[in-house]
């Protein structure tokens, strides 16, 4: 009797262990089989031409473009304002302090508030400003979103460098800041894993850029231009009733599925190997 | 000339000291701010008629929210119901029976199922969910359905919350000590036994917290749901009914907020709901799951 509930159960656990972990290929499978069909060369090397949205000719170009320009802007910022605070809370700060403790837990709550509360943050900035929807809009918003991110992953990499090594660092007279650098330069795969989470996430959001950056069918050459984002795209090809531009829908979603596999894939790939290289 | 070097490391102090304050006060901005552009429709009407009031007619500036409110709750509800016996199914299995092979085969599937945008959840549901639901689900309980309705919401968000309840039962977890499973194991309980009356039971705050978590985030979720749920403003009364929830609510109308009087008050409070709500779950269940980690350390 004992036995009979342990093994129904252990039949439970190995079946919902493999539905888990099936959806992944389930979601890329409808995906790609969906959408390779409608992608070709002009798809990703064209901006949309004149009646793309019924249906003719172009190309989806300005919404990886977009995508890129915002993911990119807004990881390097992102970047400048998170590595000093990693920085601070791990080796200005002592131990354990409160502020390191509060800031912790203020990055805790910020990595779960959703992308639609900074985005509907990031339009009530830009009105009190006096923006417009444009790229630079966009960068902020997201910015605020992956900052979360990257401090969370980085202060993960940075703990997990040793005591000693920073204790012989102190000893032999360097500063916080100089000791800093040389932490740093230890957590280096850490570092490359939280940004490209952190892109991963960028690349991938919807709701954060659709107050902010809009959307446009050229490719934008200055911050104050509006920026189409593939998120956005494949979602406004696919409520349009028109089976073609549809089709476009699930081609731009293939594109989508395969720049994200590729950061997730490489993301573990960098944390496995160069960490073989630690001490 | 040593002073540099401690001139410089001072500077940096202050100036890091500097940023990480000022980031901090970035939840307390993000407060502010959405309270800041609500006010105009906190003056004008009362706090329980937008919370509890069905009628929803922008133009007339009469702003119910309650349809909006059911609808993010059934999905949520709906979400964690598919969600939560599945993940402890996983975690327990991961954690506990399966061979470190397998443990390292799965672990990373479902960080890889973390990494989808919400958007490509959104197509694979209209692909797959809505016509299973309408063709096969759907004809057994009710006459007719689009599909698009808040189970499919539901079932689209549970798969996305999968890798974040998971991975945090996994880690719960791990931090209850061998020696207490061990302990078990000696006088006789079966490994079934052990996990039941050992395992859980010492993991009862973890599991609270990663459901709570798990909700926040199914609550805030915005283009998966927006995609599959239908959205009309109604209060869904079945599974089948069509659902329209708060952060749809808000993607759904950003372009006609600002032509309409009140209309972007209104969605800022919506956000400001969000947010608190979503705030307050994340607060309550970090707290606890930081007394976990501490308490094993």
């Amino acid at each position: 009797m004992r036995k009979l509930e342990e093994n129904i159960f252990k039949v439970l656990m190995i079946l919902s262990t493999v539905l888990i972990s099936s959806t992944l290929f389930w979601i890329i499978y409808t995906i790609f089989s969906k959408g390779l069909g409608s992608l070709n060369w002009d798809m990703v090397s064209k901006i949309p031409e004149g009646g793309f949205y019924i249906g003719k000719g172009g190309g989806i170009l300005n919404a990886i473009i977009g995508s890129l320009y915002i993911t990119i802007g807004s990881t390097l910022l992102g970047l400048l304002v998170s590595i000093p605070i990693v920085i601070y809370i791990n080796i200005y700060a002592k131990n354990n302090s409160l502020l390191a403790n509060i800031t912790r837990l203020s990055y805790d709550i910020l990595f779960g508030i959703p992308s639609i509360v900074y985005g509907a943050f990031g339009f009530a900035i830009m009105v009190y400003m006096g923006l417009k929807t444009s790229l630079l809009a966009g960068i902020i918003t997201v910015t605020l979103m992956i900052i979360p991110i990257l401090v969370r992953a980085m202060d993960e990499a940075i703990r997990v460098v040793p005591e000693d090594m920073k204790n012989s660092v102190y000893s032999l007279g360097a500063t916080r800041y100089e000791t800093a650098k040389i932490v740093l330069r230890q957590s280096i795969p850490g570092i490359v894993t939280a940004i490209l989470l952190s892109f991963g996430r960028a690349i991938g959001d919807a709701a954060c850029v659709l107050f902010t950056a809009g959307f446009t069918d050229s490719i934008p050459t200055s911050l104050d231009q509006p920026a189409a984002t593939l998120p956005l795209s494949i979602f406004f090809q696919l409520s349009s009733p028109i089976q073609e531009v549809q089709n476009r829908a699930y081609a731009a979603a293939v594109v989508l599925t395969i720049i994200v596999l590729i950061i997730s894939i490489t993301a573990k790939l960098v944390s496995k190997n160069l960490s073989k290289n630690k001490i | 000339m040593k002073n540099i070097r401690l001139i410089k490391d001072s500077i940096f102090s202050k100036v890091f000291f500097t940023l990480t304050i000022l980031s901090i006060s970035t939840v307390v901005l993000l407060g502010l701010g959405l309270y800041y552009k609500s006010i105009p429709i906190l003056d004008s009407s009362s706090l329980s008629k937008l919370l509890f009031s069905s009628e929803w007619k922008p133009f007339k500036e009469a702003f119910g929210f309650y349809p909006f409110i059911m609808g993010t709750l059934w999905v949520t509800v709906i979400s964690i119901v598919i969600a939560l016996p599945l993940s402890l199914l996983t975690a327990i299995y991961l954690s506990e029976y399966a061979h470190f092979r397998v443990r390292k085969l799965v672990l990373p599937l479902i960080e890889l199922l973390s990494g989808i945008p919400p958007v490509l959840f959104g197509v694979w549901g209209v692909l797959v969910i809505i016509p299973i639901i309408q063709d096969y689900i759907a004809p057994h309980f009710v006459e007719f359905t689009t599909g698009y309705s808040v189970l499919a919401g539901g079932i689209v968000l549970a798969i996305m919350i999968f890798p974040l309840i998971i991975s945090i039962l996994i880690e719960v977890f791990d931090n209850v000590p061998q020696e207490l499973r061990d302990a078990s194991l000696s006088v006789g309980a079966t490994q079934w036994q052990t996990i039941k009356k050992v395992l859980l039971r010492k993991s009862v705050a973890g599991i609270i917290a990663a459901t709570v978590l798990a909700i926040s985030r199914a609550f805030g979720e915005t283009i998966a749901v927006l995609m599959v749920c239908g959205n009309l403003a109604q209060i869904p009364h079945s599974l089948f009914d069509s659902g329209y929830p708060l952060p749809a609510l808000i993607a759904n109308n950003y372009g006609e907020m600002m032509s309409i009087p009140m209309y972007d008050s209104a969605l800022m409070f919506a956000a400001l709901l969000l947010f608190v709500i979503i705030f307050l779950f994340n607060a309550i269940s970090r707290i606890i799951l930081f007394r976990i980690e501490k308490s094993t350390t």
